[in-house]
């Protein structure tokens, strides 16, 4: 099996708001895929399916190879979840909760979990309505991770957690990618997904609007371009470059990537002293796919 | 202070049909009581002597208080609302202020009003001015209900007093609560244990303790008012005192601590260990509820067993009376129908413990941990039924103790060990009747999470139709709705076990529904 999970055109309804409209993801057996998404696009609703907690309308979805509705507690032992926000029994402490969503999965590696406990600086025995949103994303984090599942849905892991822990957090799935697991992982923080994730998913209004690897999604936009040359700059025409800046011997502009090695073609002809080229930031894709929707 | 006026209105709007519906209950119940006792008592020399017996019987007078005039119809026809009546009210006023300051600073809702405008104490006034409210517009609506029904202007005037003084305490006490622990729970469990604390005072000071007993609780300062026996509003003047000093103290201690924090710090636990599958978990969640209901069930079974000797003095000096208990068959047999009610009505207690169960299962989904456990391999149908199991398991043990305590007081009273054994085992045939309602009650929540909680205005039915539904002469198979209606009339009547089984079928069908609408449904937060 190559894909862990496979959805097409997944319809959820929520009366008359449709929350998901025909959403497509593929997530391949081993990668870390980034879910990518504005406030109500319909991540978390996505990841619900998955989970079978939510019905879908229509469309097909394949999780680990069955139906995540009709096999839910089959599929379960084989995934660990994350919620975005996570409640935990308030008269329960963290080190109980561990446990307990350990021993539901199916049991717990005690050695692993306090690894895991004092890695995050977590102190089990505090009671769970006492923890901060942090903390309380540490224990389900600790829980998920202690765990021997095959899939990881995370779903905005790190929303409450400080940079130290942030850190701690990605090595931590960059563990468990080397160890084979797949994750899933919806994120607002762009820097995550691009250091974590092999491929990216990018959603709004609950339908899929990009999806690739990260250096497939820049292929499709515009790369900058800074350069100085020892000569007057040639005519640019045709190259279809956008915020086109000339100033005496100086260009800066936005360039198509495909486009890349024509404007430099094209720049060489006068002669380059200095070449300052940025690819695009996923920040850049992402406003892109916003700013249309907007 | 600043914004609290704001907040106020914010609170009131949430409690738009909270409040309302408590009047309602209130007023019906009042209304219905006292448009009953008019008819009860006809005769002077009849109602002395049920008043006389009353003030004889300890039990009585601790679980309701001395009747203060044996000839005011109102004293003995309100005998049991008053002292009752009174802690209700401060139950309303302590849950009110609670869930308007310390439930709301525990979800953090607190702290986003405190980041505006709005002044240290203003989620604190808010809270106790809602409160107010609620038991000032409870009991002056129940007083005039009851004057509205026939009794006397002054002495409704002055329970309605009594019960917003008492009220007014509590309110206090729940604000005091809510200093206290940093979970709305546990404030809520401080402020019961007060109200509690303080029935129990007023009892014993009725009853077996010194008589300044009473004067120590603000449930005895209600029922000093002697509402219908002299109407004296004086010992009001202690009430609104101790909610002054009280709720002076909340402020001093709000103005001291950190918003979120408590006076009592939580105690840390066990880093490992804890519930090891659903049927654990829920009964982890729910085993210190149940603790307190049944110590609560087994003090109530024991003052209802001990009256239960005492009740055919009632009815002395009164032919009627006296021909009613040769036809039932002998004192004893009036006894029996005297326990069969009580049994039947703390059964239909007991099936509120179990909807409170129901409607905390939709309040784990509500609150998204439902999903945490949902989205291990726990089934989402067997983890409802873990909460169902305990709700089972647990009204029924209500009952059985309750059998128990009642009979365990009856075999001193008559020094006949059967009767422990006779009554406990009477207490078995409500179990269908209230696991009905639990089953009810999971159907509604696996229909859809928010109608869990129309569970409460089924419960609400039965009583009605199990009080009133005879007085007020309803068509049979309207009473017959009610599936206590069904329970064979133990002790003293026939083991009729046909209506139990169809009971039990009925359970099993409405869970069996539920479980196949569960199946279907969206599990969501929020």
């Amino acid at each position: 099996m190559t894909n862990a999970i496979e959805i097409d055109g997944l319809v959820k309804q929520f009366g008359a708001f449709r929350a998901l409209d025909e959403l497509d993801l593929t997530v391949r057996t081993g990668e870390v895929h980034g879910f990518l998404g504005p406030n109500g696009s319909g991540k978390s609703t996505t990841i619900r399916v998955l989970l079978g907690l939510l019905r879908a309308n229509s469309g097909r979805v394949r999780l680990l190879g069955g139906d995540p509705w009709r096999d839910a507690t089959e599929l379960h032992r084989r995934l660990a979840y994350v919620p975005g926000d996570v409640n935990l029994w308030p008269q329960l402490t963290g080190g109980e909760v561990i446990d307990l969503l350990g021993r539901l999965r199916g049991g717990v590696d005690p050695s692993r979990r306090d690894k895991l406990i004092h890695k995050f600086e977590l102190d089990p025995t505090k009671r769970a309505r006492a923890y901060s949103k942090g903390n309380r994303q540490k224990v389900a984090l600790v829980a998920a991770l202690a765990s021997d599942a095959e899939l990881l849905i995370l779903d905005e892991p790190t929303s409450g957690l400080d940079p130290l822990m942030e850190e701690l957090f990605r090595e931590c799935v960059q563990e468990e990618r080397s160890r084979g697991r797949t994750v899933l992982l919806s994120s607002h923080i762009l820097s995550e997904v691009e250091a974590l994730c092999d491929r990216v998913s990018i959603i709004g209004k609950g339908r899929t609007v990009e999806t690739g690897s990260l250096a497939e999604l820049r292929h499709l936009t515009e790369t900058s371009v800074d350069a100085t040359l020892t000569g007057p700059v040639p005519d640019l025409a045709g190259l279809d470059l956008r915020d086109l800046d000339v100033e005496g011997f100086r260009v800066r502009c936005l360039v198509p990537t495909p486009a890349l090695g024509a404007l430099l073609a094209r720049l060489g002809t006068v002669g380059i002293a200095s070449l300052v080229s940025q690819p695009p930031t996923l920040e850049q894709l992402f406003l892109r796919h916003y700013g249309d929707q907007k | 202070m600043n914004g609290w006026v704001l907040l106020l209105r914010m609170a009131l709007r949430r409690d738009r049909v909270l409040i309302p519906a408590w009047v309602a209950v209130f007023v019906v119940v009042s209304f219905g009581s006292a448009a009953a006792t008019a008819t009860l008592y006809a005769d002077p020399v009849q109602l002395a002597a049920a008043g006389h017996a009353v003030n004889a019987t300890p039990a009585l007078v601790a679980l309701y208080g001395p009747v203060y005039d044996v000839t005011s119809l109102g004293a003995i026809g309100m005998m049991k609302m008053n002292a009752m009546g009174a802690a209700l009210v401060g139950l309303l006023g302590l849950l009110l202020v609670i869930r308007h300051t310390r439930a709301d600073e525990e979800v953090g809702r607190t702290e986003l009003a405190a980041a505006g405008a709005v002044g240290r104490h203003a989620a604190l006034a808010a809270g106790v001015g809602t409160a107010a409210i609620g038991v000032l517009a409870v009991s002056g609506l129940s007083a005039v209900a009851l004057a509205a029904a026939g009794l006397p202007l002054a002495g409704s005037l002055t329970l309605g007093a009594a019960w917003a003084a008492c009220g007014l305490v509590f309110v206090a006490v729940g604000a005091f609560a809510a200093q206290l622990a940093t979970a709305a729970r546990a404030s809520r469990g401080i402020a019961v244990t007060a109200l509690l604390a303080a029935y129990v005072l007023r009892a014993t000071g009725d009853t077996s303790g010194p008589s300044w007993l009473t004067w120590a609780s603000p449930v005895g300062w209600s029922q000093q008012m002697r509402a219908y026996a002299g109407d004296r509003w004086w010992p009001a003047a202690f009430a609104l005192l101790a909610a002054a000093v009280v709720t002076g103290a909340a402020v001093l201690v709000e103005q001291r601590r950190d918003l979120g924090a408590g006076l009592l710090a939580d105690r840390p636990g066990p880093a490992h260990g804890g519930p090891t599958g659903p049927l654990s978990l829920a009964w982890r969640l729910h085993r210190m509820a149940l603790a307190g209901w049944a110590v609560g069930f087994v003090v109530l079974g024991f003052l209802l067993g001990s009256i239960a000797s005492s009740v055919p003095q009632f009815l002395k000096g009164s032919s009627a009376a006296a021909e009613m208990i040769r036809a039932l068959g002998g004192t004893d047999r009036l006894i029996d129908a005297f326990l069969a009610t009580e049994l039947d009505f703390t059964a239909v207690i007991a099936a509120a413990f179990a909807i409170s169960l129901i409607v905390r299962l939709a309040g784990e989904e509500a609150h998204g941990r439902a999903e945490e456990v949902l989205a291990t391999p726990t089934g989402r149908v067997p983890w409802a039924l873990a909460h169902l199991g305990v709700a089972l398991l647990g009204s029924a043990l209500l009952i059985v103790m309750l059998g128990a305590a009642a009979g365990l007081a009856r075999a001193l009273a008559t020094d006949d060990p059967g009767q422990l054994v006779s009554v406990a085992g009477a207490s078995l045939v409500r179990i269908p009747a209230a696991w009905t309602m639990a089953a009810l009650a999971l159907l509604l929540y696996a229909a859809s999470a928010r109608a869990a909680t129309w569970a409460w205005a089924a419960l609400v039915g039965v009583v009605v139709l199990g009080e009133f539904g005879p007085l007020m002469r309803l068509p049979d198979w309207m009473q017959e709705l009610s599936p206590y209606r069904h329970v064979p009339p133990l002790p003293g009547g026939d083991l009729e076990v046909a209506p139990l089984a169809v009971l039990l079928v009925l359970v099993a069908a409405l869970v069996a529904l539920g479980a196949a609408l569960y199946r279907r449904r969206d599990i969501t937060p929020g």
